[in-house]
């Protein structure tokens, strides 16, 4: 089984293809086949996940040769995949929560005209994500990265007759390149340092190196990661790429491309173990961010813009525990994946919503849905339970977890770190509640023409199963450690660490923290009638309503500046460098003017010039000579 | 009589020749003018040689002889084409040369 890994992406890329190719005579059948690439593909990774189960630790980790892709010179790069425990638990979640979602877009896109381009660009998305996780180095790896991001550039603008669609797909790519940028100076580096790219030599390398080196990479690395992952500074694409259909929100926005970053940092742990430096900034970038999304998604009323401020807050949780070492990495890797399932599922639930209701995104115009809709209720209840940490629910093992390692260390780093996370757990819990409350309970705030009613069964199936997931993987996964043993050898392990603060305080502490997010949610949101239009904002709510504006921050620092070094380029260019050129042009011009006039065209002045050019000659013969 | 007398005439020849090159506007003419002007330049060489007293000179007059030959089929089959094409030889009419 894992020497048909290359199947992995073979098979979506060929679904992809045929497709495009087939043309409307697809149309009928289309978007079935994308289902059957997806669920094939998920059959193969499950089919490996077992097989590698039957192995020993040590021996689950394999390389697939598969052809020599680039000989120059000094630089050989093969293309190869590598199968190891880390790579396979991307496979699986990609692959089952991407089958899941096209089963879903089945039928939240049949109304579409262009449902079959949908399902290519998903099948794009799968075959670049599985190679983005299964390459065997970087420059592989950079394939896929640009693939996902080829992909999410193509179905954020999706419905690109409304410019404003275009205008955010153009952002996510234009911010995704300012990333990928760091991943491609990082690579140069590796090449000159270990003349290599592939992940062997580099992280096999990684103790040889001196420190700067390594910081330097780390550093470029992350830059790479927090393009990819939405992280500050490079987070501001994530609220706009919600232009995309929902499914596309779902699937690459929220639990599987945005945490391509993670993968990164937790892939290259062997340089992040070398550098401590590198590693605090990750986890500065991490707490910062999470605290960021999780404020911006407290003023949103788009659902879908909460939901995606709660992305990046969460993505800034696994980046927190991937700055914390090893045991952060398993963690980070697990919450990741327990994200990857309530995230999705809720996504899909706000899909079902806005299915309901009339593409509506506004959620001061919900309100009361829960009558109307039972099982998008209960599904993303279960959702919401997941993300606000409450046990036995998923979240609760895995950013509980985080929590408590942030708490782990000496000197300032624990009390920042944890006090940051903790309050984000806060934070979370009162926006997802805002969110929940505004959008099942209190009075229906509905428009006339909306009447709400639940989804197809298409769409509800796989919403309950990613809320089984949401509910009980944490529990089945944290049980016996099974997670932290089944990444232990790829990741390494840090031993036992001791939080600043007892563990049971610190659990007691974030679920009073969450109960008093809730609490006050209720109170705002639920008990009291929440307005339909949005009431004047405070200082604080507004900032936060325009993701502290971070577009402001961005043109004033970025935009502006640059367009006015590209201005002063381009004048010097044209006044130096083209205008040297250009009047030599003008003077060898002018010197051809002047001999023009000899040139008449009549037999006779030649001959007189020849003949005056001959006494000229003799005369100098006779008089030098 | 001395040489030195033909290198004399080569000169009135040659400024002869160049006068007719210059001031005839027939091409034909002009052509002649040319004929005269190689004719006191082979005229000078064989005049040298007999002052130096070697025959290289004597020798290059019957290259010179040999090239202007083929130098009137050259130029006497442009002049006809040019006649042919434009109804007149005069040399200030074509100005297809003109920069």
């Amino acid at each position: 089984m894992l020497s048909v890994t290359w199947l992995l992406i073979a098979v979506p890329l060929a679904s992809f293809l045929v497709l495009m190719l087939a043309g409307r005579r697809a149309d009928a059948w289309g978007h079935w086949l994308g289902v059957a690439a997806s669920s094939v593909v998920a059959l193969i990774g499950i089919g490996a996940f077992f097989q590698m189960l039957g192995r020993d630790a040590e021996s689950r980790s394999e390389s697939v040769r598969l052809f020599t892709w680039i000989s120059g010179g000094d630089l050989q790069v093969d293309a190869g995949l590598l199968v190891d425990q880390l790579s396979l638990t991307f496979v699986l979640l990609v692959t089952i929560v991407g089958a899941l979602i096209h089963v879903y877009s089945v039928a939240y896109m049949e109304n579409d005209p262009r449902r079959r381009m949908f399902f290519a660009y998903l099948n794009l998305f799968i075959a670049a994500m599985l190679l983005l996780v299964l390459a065997d180095s970087y420059l592989l790896l950079f394939v896929g990265w640009e693939g996902v991001g080829l992909a999410s550039y193509l179905l954020i603008g999706f419905w690109n007759h409304k410019p404003e669609n275009a205008t955010a797909a153009n952002k996510a790519f234009v911010v995704n390149r300012t990333g990928d940028f760091g991943l491609i100076v990082a690579m140069a580096i590796m090449f000159t340092q270990f003349g290599s790219v592939s992940f062997a030599d580099v992280l096999g390398g990684a103790d040889g190196a001196s420190t700067a080196v390594l910081t330097a990479i780390g550093l470029t690395l992350l830059l790479a990661a927090t393009g990819k992952s939405a992280q500050f500074p490079l987070q501001s694409w994530l609220g706009d790429a919600m232009a995309g259909p929902t499914p596309v929100s779902a699937l690459i926005h929220a639990a599987t491309m945005v945490t391509a970053g993670v993968y990164l940092v937790v892939r290259s742990g062997a340089i992040y173990e070398a550098t401590d430096d590198a590693r605090l900034v990750v986890a500065i970038v991490g707490a910062i961010t999470l605290i960021l999304g999780a404020i911006i998604g407290s003023a949103k009323d788009d659902i879908k813009k909460v939901l995606a401020a709660s992305t990046m807050s969460q993505i800034g949780y696994m980046m927190l525990a991937a700055g914390l070492g090893p045991i952060g990495y398993i963690f980070a890797i697990f919450h990741l994946v327990t994200n990857g399932f309530f995230k999705a599922g809720m996504f899909l639930g706000a899909g079902s919503v806005m299915h309901a209701m009339k593409d509506q995104v506004d959620m001061r115009r919900f309100g009361a849905l829960r009558t109307a809709m039972v099982t998008t209720w209960i599904t993303f209840g279960l959702g919401w339970l997941a993300i606000l940490g409450v046990p036995p629910l998923s979240g609760f093992w895995s950013k509980d977890k985080i929590i408590e390692l942030a708490f782990v260390g000496e000197g300032w780093q624990p009390w920042v770190f944890g006090l940051t996370a903790l309050i984000g757990a806060g934070i979370t819990a009162f926006y997802m509640s805002r969110l929940f409350f505004m959008t099942f309970h209190g009075k229906a705030r509905w428009t006339d023409e909306q009447h709400p009613h639940e989804s197809p069964l298409l769409m509800t199936v796989p919403m309950m199963v990613l809320a089984v997931g949401s509910a009980f993987l944490g529990l089945f996964l944290a049980a016996g450690n099974r997670f932290q043993n089944w990444l232990e050898p790829v990741t390494g392990t840090s031993g036992e660490l001791e939080p600043v603060l007892a563990v049971p305080v610190l659990i007691t502490l974030t679920l009073a923290l969450v109960a008093a997010g809730v609490a006050l949610a209720y109170w705002m949101y639920w008990r009291n009638d929440v307005p339909t239009e949005a009431p004047p904002p405070s200082l604080a709510v507004l900032a936060a309503r325009n993701d502290m504006f971070q577009d402001s921050v961005n043109r004033a620092v970025f935009q502006i500046p640059g367009t006015h070094l590209t201005r002063t380029l381009v004048y010097a260019d044209a006044a130096l460098v083209d205008g040297a050129v250009n009047k030599q042009a003008t003077g060898i011009a002018a010197f051809g003017e002047a001999s023009r006039r000899f040139q008449s065209g009549k037999v006779r002045s030649y001959a007189l010039l020849m003949l005056l050019g001959f006494l000229v000659l003799a005369s100098i013969i006779v008089v030098g000579g | 009589m001395s040489p030195v007398n033909f290198v004399y005439l080569a000169a009135v020849l040659f400024a002869i020749g160049a006068a007719t090159v210059l001031l005839r506007r027939n091409a034909i003419m002009a052509f002649m003018g040319v004929e005269l002007m190689l004719n006191a330049a082979n005229l000078t060489l064989v005049a040298f040689s007999r002052m130096v007293g070697g025959i290289e000179g004597q020798i290059m007059a019957f290259f010179v002889m040999v090239v202007a030959a083929a130098e009137v089929v050259v130029g006497l089959a442009i002049i006809i084409a040019v006649s042919r094409a434009r109804q007149s030889i005069s040399l200030d009419e074509p100005s297809e040369l003109k920069g």
